[in-house]
């Protein structure tokens, strides 16, 4: 067999895993990939940031299910990259992750760009390598796609010191991935299937509490098949948006800390609360004491930790999402005491109750003569795009607002940084799904603090053709935690006030793009229909009512019924 | 409640700071931690105690099962186990007190390893509950330095 060079080798891996775009920045640490790259079919998306890179290839990820690759340098090009891992690793988002590091020889030396990125990064990857033999440089990559993508998905880091990606080495056929120290459980047990579904059976006031572990399985039709034929209320976490579709009468809509009523008021009155690939985060459960007092849980979640980790679990079921509700629909489906109408009827109280909630307190705004609401943006782009784009966001109020008013109805439409809060993942993710999907509209809501986070990346999208439109609703605030200082500190705005803020119609134009400003409500409509219209990369500056908040809202550490609403 | 937690582990690089930093990084608590090869060489042996609620417990035993790197983990103290700590104590022994340092050492079947003109340094090796008697009993002395290694130890083997 022809020796081949480590360069030419982690390209083949790369083919090899079907992987066509990669995003990166170079270094010296990586210069003979970048080299070999030249000559390869792989598409590469040069970043202007290295977090940008890692975003880029998380948002692909989330976009396709596919995993999302980033090429960063050694030193500084690593330590950039590092905001955006731990992104994708509190999400469970498979992406890959090379770095490169200097030659064997200096390791440890403290070399120039030299950093242990291995250490580093150890606690926010799934797993990591260093790369300090070449003949184990191509199965560890193939590892490295197997671990991302399997199980519960996360980011993978190999380290590839310079020498290494020099030197020459065989490349061996792929062989079929066998780890004896992982071993993800796919298959749910049907002893527990069967517990859970005959709690079901007995329940009068079931939730199904849905995560992104839903989304990362497939399993919404699965999903949508249990709650329809069981006509059981849906609440889905900020990762499990889409997971089931917005608009179906059973979906409630978002719980916790920003959860509709309904959601909320159901969870803690429910007799059965099924969770699935959900894993009962603080923002979701609020004072846990008090979080489903009356209910029996069943948790469905393909990580073992996650059961029992926050919550008492009644029946644990742990296997891939989309397995374990194909099993507990099969079972109910050959179950002599299943009927799916007397279900429906044995529900239809507890249904009623829980539309009568959400019709007492729906998700609401306060109009304002002709000043701008940003919930009237989300609200806008949601019917003139019919629910149907890719929405990216930052962090802060703008995802909250994007989160209740746009009806996500698909999975793997609303990709947003929802375990690790990142601003600046937005326009950078937006531009990894825009790649992906060149056809599909793009949508980063922003605000104009966490949007000047990334906003280097505008070059990237203006360079590659990414056309996003990004809908910055304009406050001159730090929104969320202004809105956290008004409602407990108060109303000291301790750095929260954006003094200067760049005029981001003009800055569009400096990139290449389109900016479009709207400060009244009338010009709302107008301006998405322009900038969706618009074939180029645009940027939609909405000036927003200043001090408005979302609601409702969960006080951090209160109970989930002790909403403030609007 | 205090656990005795046996693992093995791959012997790669960054292994065993695998296990620390997840300890650390969860606010998981560590009493003493050994490890070293077991006859195959790519695999390591780990014995940790910890302590904590059953529900921290579960979360450190799931928590450990999770990390690739980690190939078994058993929580030994739920069973039958033996356990042993090797401890090398330094000890004062000077003319009024050199016979009862050695008989102290005699009872515990430990042995003097070192000697010095005012010390002995005795090594014992015992459970837990014996190490500490032994100190107790020679802290009157004079405890000059300790060392200790911490505790290994193993499942009983099934007795049928």
């Amino acid at each position: 067999m022809s020796k081949i060079t480590g360069a030419q080798a982690i390209i083949k891996c790369l083919q090899e895993e079907g992987v066509d775009i990669i995003f990166g920045f170079p270094g010296g640490a990586v210069i003979d990939l970048y080299d070999e790259l030249m000559d390869c079919p792989i598409k590469h998306v040069l970043v202007r940031h290295e977090q940008g890179a890692v975003h880029a290839a998380d948002g692909l990820a989330r976009a396709t299910g596919k995993v999302g690759v980033a090429l960063l340098t050694s030193g500084p090009g690593a330590t950039n990259g590092v905001t955006g891992i731990a992104t994708a690793y509190l999400d469970s988002i498979p992406i890959v992750v090379f770095t490169g590091q200097v030659p064997r020889a200096l390791i440890g030396n403290d070399a120039f760009q030299e950093v242990d990125i291995v250490g580093i990064t150890r606690p926010c990857t799934k797993h990591n390598y260093l790369v300090s033999d070449p003949d184990e440089l191509v199965s560890t990559i193939r590892e490295a796609f197997y671990l991302a993508a399997s199980g519960r998905p996360g980011p993978v880091l190999i380290d590839l010191p310079k020498d290494v990606v020099a030197s020459m080495m065989d490349f061996p056929d792929p062989e079929p991935i066998r780890m004896k120290t992982y071993q993800p459980k796919v298959k749910p047990h049907p002893g527990q299937v069967e517990k859970a579904c005959k709690a079901f059976l007995q329940a009068k006031r079931p939730v199904l509490y849905i995560g992104g572990g839903v989304i990362l399985a497939n399993a919404s039709k699965e999903l949508t098949e249990l709650a329809e034929k069981t006509q059981t209320p849906v609440t889905m976490t900020l990762m499990g948006l889409g997971g089931f579709p917005g608009t179906n009468p059973l979906s409630m809509g978002m719980l916790g800390m920003h959860g509709s009523y309904a959601s909320n008021m159901m969870v803690s009155e429910s007799d059965l609360l099924i969770a699935v690939g959900a894993r009962f985060d603080d923002r979701v459960t609020g004072r846990l004491d008090a979080f489903a007092p009356h209910a029996k849980i069943v948790h469905i979640d393909v990580d073992p930790t996650s059961i029992s980790k926050n919550v008492g679990v009644d029946i644990p079921i742990v296997a891939d999402c989309k397995h374990a509700l194909q099993a507990v629909n099969d079972w109910l489906e050959n179950s002599a005491d299943f009927d799916s109408a007397a279900m429906a009827e044995n529900h239809q109280p507890w249904i009623d109750r829980v539309m009568d909630w959400d019709k007492k307190h729906p998700l609401s705004y306060q109009e304002e003569g002709d000043v701008i609401k940003p919930q009237y943006v989300v609200e806008t782009l949601n019917k003139l795009t019919n629910g149907d784009a890719i929405i990216t966001t930052e962090v802060g109020q703008n995802q909250m607002w994007a989160a209740q008013f746009y009806k996500f109805n698909k999975p793997r439409r609303l990709l947003t940084s929802g375990g690790l809060g990142t601003m600046g993942y937005g326009l950078p993710a937006a531009i990894g799904a825009k790649l992906a999907f060149p056809d599909m509209t793009v949508i980063d809501v922003a605000g104009d603090g966490s949007i000047q986070m990334n906003i280097q990346e505008l070059a990237t999208a203006k360079q590659y053709g990414a056309k996003v439109k990004v809908a910055i609703l304009n406050n001159n605030y730090l929104g969320m935690v202004r809105q956290w200082q008004e409602l407990f500190y108060n109303r000291r705005y301790s750095a929260t006030v954006m003094e200067v803020t760049p005029d981001f119609v003009a800055l569009a134009a400096a990139y290449g793009a389109v900016g479009l400003r709207a400060t009244k409500k009338d010009e709302v409509e107008p301006v998405i229909k322009e900038a969706l219209a618009t074939d180029n990369l645009v940027i939609m500056d909405f000036s927003i009512s200043r001090e408005e908040g979302v609601f409702p809202m969960v006080p951090a550490g209160k109970a989930t019924t002790e909403m403030l609403l609007v | 409640m205090k656990h005795t937690l046996s693992i093995l582990l791959q012997n790669k690089p960054g292994a065993l700071s695998r296990v620390t930093g997840l300890f650390s990084g969860r606010g998981f608590n560590i009493e003493s931690l050994c490890v070293a090869e077991t006859l195959d060489p790519k695999v390591s042996s780990m014995t940790l105690v910890t302590w904590g609620s059953d529900s921290i417990i579960e979360q450190i035993n799931k928590q450990l099962h999770k990390l690739i790197d980690v190939i078994k983990v058993t929580d030994i103290s739920e069973g039958e186990y033996v356990e042993r700590e090797m401890v090398i104590i330094r000890v004062k022994a000077e003319a009024g007190t050199r016979a009862e340092v050695l008989r102290v050492i005699d009872i515990f079947r430990g042995k003097v390893v070192d000697v010095s003109p005012n010390t002995y340094s005795v090594e014992i090796t015992g459970p837990e509950s014996k190490i500490k008697a032994v100190v107790d009993i020679l802290r009157p002395i004079g405890i000059k330095e300790i060392i200790r290694t911490g505790t290994i130890a193993m499942a009983r083997a099934p007795k049928k």
